[in-house]
C-alpha cells in the first residue's frame, strides 16, 4: 500500500530514525551546553579519533548480518598490525608488501574462524572466544609485550588530503583514517546492497535452512563473512600504528565490547538477518558524540561507563520492542520482510 | 531377541548409548582427559605429584569455581551472564566498604561479628536486586541475554569504577580473612564454600521443579512456556541464582585478597565459558551437569599448575586453554556428526 502512510510508517520501522532523532538531539543539548561541540573541527577530530572503531564495526556488522557472532577480531586486528609492524622494523620490507602481509593475516584468521564455526560446528561466540585467546595470547608469548617503535616513516607520516583553516584558527583537517573509514563504508555498503553475496548473507542470518534450499553455498558465505571481518580488523589495526605511531601488542585488546555495542545499538540483531551500513555509522556517531559530550561538559571520565551501559539497556529495549510492533504491522499488510 | 542383545557390538553400543545420555557432551572423555593430564605431568614434573600440589589446587580453584557455577546456570536456559564479575566485585566493594567503614576505633567481639554479618547482608541483598532486575529485564522485554548482561555489566563496572575511583578497598576486619584462611580436616574453608555450593546448586538443577523448568527452558523456551510453565519467572530465577553465587564469590574473593576493586578477576569471564562447555555444558542450553563443570576446572587447573611448574609463560596457558576448548568441541562435532552413530544432535 503505497500511499501518504506508508512513507511515515517506514520511517518509524527503521531503528536509524529513532537513532537519528536522538542523535540531533543530544547535538542541540550538548551544542547549547557547551560552545566547543558543534564546530567543524571538533566533528572531524571526532571522524578521525573514531575511524579505527568504526572500520572494525563494519566487518562486525557484516558478521552479525550471517547471523554470527565474533568476539576475535581486536586480537586479530593487534596480531596483523605487530606482524606487519615486525615487517618493516626488521626486515625493512617495503610498505606495498607489510601492507598486503598485514591484511592476508587479518584474512587468514577470519578464515581460521570460519573454518571452526562451518566444519566443525562450533557455536560463533564460543569459537571466537577460543580463538580470541589464542590469538591473543600467542601474540604476547611470542612478542613477550613489547612495543615496536621504529616504523618506517611512510607508515607513521601523517596523510592530510584536504585542510583549511577556520574562522577562529582552527585546523581542519581530512586526513588519512578519514578517507579509509569512508571508503570502508562504501565497499561494505556495496556488498550488502548491490551485490548477491550481501543479499544471500542477509537470507543466511534471516533463515539459514531457507537460504540453503535457494541454493547459497553457506560455506563460502561463512568464509566471506569472517574473512571480511579479518580484514578489516586488520585494515583497522595498520591504521591504529599509523595514528600513534608505534605497535604495542595490547593497545586495541578490550575495546571488543564498545565496537559490539556500537553496531547493535545501530540496529543489527545478534539473530542475524538485520542491520544496515547507515544504522551501525549512527551508532558509532551517537557513541562517539555522547563520549565526546560529556568530556567537554567536565563530566568524569568514569561516569562513561554507567551512561554506555545504560544506552545498551535503553537502546536495546527500545529496539526489541518497536522490532516486535513492526513484525505485527507486516503481518497485518503482508508486506515482504525487507525491501 | 536374547541373541541380538548378547551381540557384542550391539552390547557396546547400547552400554556407550547409555554412557553418553547419563554424562551429556561428551563427559566420558574428560576424567580421561583429567589422568592423562595428571600422569602425565606427574611423569614429567618431578614436584608435581604432591600433597603440596593438591592444597596449592584447593586454594585457587574456589574463586573461579563458584563464578563458573554462576555462570553456568543461564547458560543452561540458553542465555548468558556477562555481568557475573562485576556483580561479584560491586558486592566485595560494599561489604568491605560496610566493614572499614564503620567499624568502631576499638571494636569488641560482639560488635565484629556485628559489622561482619552486616555487610554480608548488604552484600546479598545487592546480589539479589541485581540478578532480580536481570532476570526481570530478561523476561520481560525479550532481549537477548548477551545484550542485557552487556549493559548491566558495563553499568555495574562503571558504578563501581565511578565510586571509587578505580582504588582498591582494603583493610577489611582481620578476623574475616583469618576465617577464610582456616582449614578443616586439611580443607581450606573456601574450598569448604566452593564445594557446598556446588552440591546444593547440582541438587537445586537435578532434584527440584525449579532445576527442571530451566533445562526446559534452555532446549526450547516456547514449548515451555506452552506446557504452561511461567517462564518469565524461571528466567527471573535463573538470574537470581547466579547473581546468589556471585556474592558467595564475591565473599570468598574478599577472603582471598583481603581487598576489593572494580578490576579484580576481570580475565575470569572467558575462563569460566570456557570451564563450562568443556564440562559439556551446551551453549544453546538444555544440557550439562555441575559433575562435568567440577572435572573441566579441575583439567583447567592442572594445565595451568603444571605449565606453571614447567616455568613457562601465563599467556601460553590461555593458548593452550583455548586450543583445549576447540579440540573438545571438534571432537563433540565429530562424534555427533557419525563416528558413533548417524544423525545425533542436529543443531548447527
Amino acid at each position: 500500500m503505497p500511499d501518504a502512510h506508508g512513507l511515515l510508517h517506514r520511517l518509524r520501522r527503521r531503528p536509524e530514525s529513532w537513532l537519528l532523532a536522538v542523535i540531533v538531539l543530544a547535538c542541540i543539548v550538548l551544542g547549547l551546553l557547551t560552545p566547543n561541540f558543534l564546530t567543524l573541527s571538533n566533528a572531524v577530530d571526532l571522524l578521525e579519533s573514531y575511524s579505527v572503531q568504526a572500520i572494525m564495526a563494519l566487518g562486525l556488522f557484516v558478521v552479525l548480518v550471517s547471523g554470527g557472532i565474533d568476539i576475535s577480531f581486536a586480537a586479530t586486528a593487534s596480531v596483523a598490525q605487530y606482524v606487519a609492524a615486525l615487517m618493516a622494523s626488521s626486515l625493512g620490507l617495503p610498505a606495498f608488501v607489510c601492507i598486503a602481509i598485514g591484511l592476508l593475516v587479518g584474512v587468514a584468521l577470519g578464515a581460521i574462524n570460519a573454518a571452526l564455526i562451518h566444519y566443525l560446528r562450533i557455536t560463533s561466540i564460543i569459537a571466537t572466544i577460543a580463538t580470541m585467546s589464542v590469538y591473543f595470547s600467542f601474540l604476547m608469548y611470542f612478542t613477550g609485550g613489547r612495543s615496536i617503535y621504529s616504523l618506517p616513516d611512510w607508515w607513521v607520516t601523517r596523510v592530510t588530503f584536504w585542510q583549511t583553516e577556520t574562522a577562529d584558527g582552527y585546523l581542519v583537517r581530512i586526513t588519512l583514517p578519514i578517507v579509509v573509514f569512508a571508503i570502508a563504508s562504501v565497499l561494505t555498503w556495496l556488498v550488502m546492497n548491490r551485490t548477491a553475496i550481501g543479499r544471500q548473507l542477509y537470507a543466511l542470518g534471516g533463515n539459514p535452512e531457507a537460504a540453503r534450499r535457494i541454493g547459497a553455498n553457506i560455506a563460502a558465505l561463512h568464509f566471506f563473512a569472517y574473512g571480511f571481518l579479518g580484514f578489516m580488523a586488520a585494515l583497522a589495526g595498520l591504521l591504529q600504528a599509523h595514528r600513534v605511531a608505534e605497535s604495542v601488542p595490547n593497545a586495541l585488546f578490550g575495546g571488543e565490547l564498545a565496537v559490539l555495542s556500537a553496531v547493535v545499538l545501530g540496529g543489527a540483531s545478534l539473530m542475524g538477518g538485520i542491520g544496515t551500513v547507515p544504522g551501525v555509522l549512527c551508532g558509532i556517531v551517537l557513541l562517539a558524540i555522547l563520549q565526546n559530550g560529556l568530556n567537554l561538559l567536565g563530566v568524569s571520565p568514569y561516569f562513561f561507563q554507567i551512561v554506555i551501559g545504560l544506552v545498551i539497556l535503553v537502546s536495546t529495549a527500545v529496539t526489541t520492542l518497536s522490532a516486535r510492533s513492526g513484525r505485527r504491522y507486516r503481518l497485518a499488510h503482508k508486506e515482504p520482510a525487507r525491501g | 531377541m536374547a541373541e541380538r542383545a548378547a551381540h557384542p557390538d550391539g552390547g557396546l553400543g547400547s552400554l556407550m548409548a547409555t554412557l553418553r545420555t547419563g554424562l551429556p557432551g561428551g563427559a566420558i572423555g574428560l576424567p580421561l582427559l583429567l589422568v592423562a593430564l595428571v600422569a602425565g605431568f606427574s611423569l614429567f614434573v618431578p614436584q608435581f605429584a604432591t600433597i603440596g600440589t593438591l592444597q596449592s589446587f584447593m586454594y585457587q580453584i574456589p574463586m573461579l569455581g563458584l563464578l563458573s557455577l554462576a555462570m553456568v546456570v543461564p547458560l543452561l536456559s540458553g542465555g548468558l551472564n556477562l555481568a557475573i564479575i562485576a556483580t561479584a566485585n560491586q558486592s566485595a566493594l560494599l561489604m568491605a566498604w560496610i566493614m572499614t567503614a564503620t567499624m568502631p576505633a576499638e571494636p569488641g567481639g560482639a560488635t565484629v561479628a556485628l559489622v561482619i554479618v552486616g555487610a554480608l547482608l548488604a552484600g546479598l541483598a545487592l546480589c539479589v536486586v541485581i540478578g532480580l532486575l536481570t532476570g526481570a529485564f530478561v523476561a520481560y522485554t525479550g532481549v537477548h541475554p548477551i545484550l542485557v548482561t552487556l549493559g548491566t555489566k558495563s553499568l555495574l563496572d562503571g558504578i563501581s569504577i565511578y565510586l571509587t575511583r578505580g582504588t582498591v578497598i582494603s583493610g577489611i576486619p582481620p578476623i574475616y580473612a583469618e576465617i577464610g584462611n582456616m582449614t578443616f580436616l586439611g580443607l581450606p574453608a573456601t574450598f569448604i564454600v566452593f564445594a557446598l555450593a556446588a552440591f546444593v546448586l547440582a541438587v537445586l538443577l537435578q532434584r527440584t521443579p525449579f532445576g527442571i523448568t530451566v533445562v526446559m527452558a534452555g532446549s526450547n523456551i516456547e514449548a515451555t512456556r506452552y506446557s504452561a510453565i511461567d517462564t518469565r519467572r524461571t528466567l527471573i530465577g535463573v538470574y537470581l541464582v547466579s547473581s546468589i553465587l556471585c556474592f558467595v564469590a564475591s565473599t570468598v574473593m574478599l577472603a582471598t585478597f583481603n581487598s576489593a576493586s572494580a578490576g579484580y578477576a576481570q580475565s575470569f569471564l572467558l575462563v569460566t565459558i570456557l570451564a563450562a562447555v568443556l564440562g559439556g555444558v551446551d551453549p544453546f542450553g538444555g544440557f550439562g551437569k555441575v559433575s562435568g563443570l567440577l572435572v573441566a576446572l579441575a583439567i583447567l587447573q592442572v594445565i595451568s599448575s603444571g605449565f606453571n611448574q614447567l616455568g613457562l609463560s601465563n599467556h601460553l596457558t590461555v593458548a593452550i586453554w583455548g586450543l583445549v576448548l576447540i579440540a573438545v568441541m571438534a571432537v563433540q562435532t565429530l562424534r555427533a556428526s557419525g563416528f558413533f552413530s548417524f544423525g545425533g544432535s542436529g543443531k548447527a
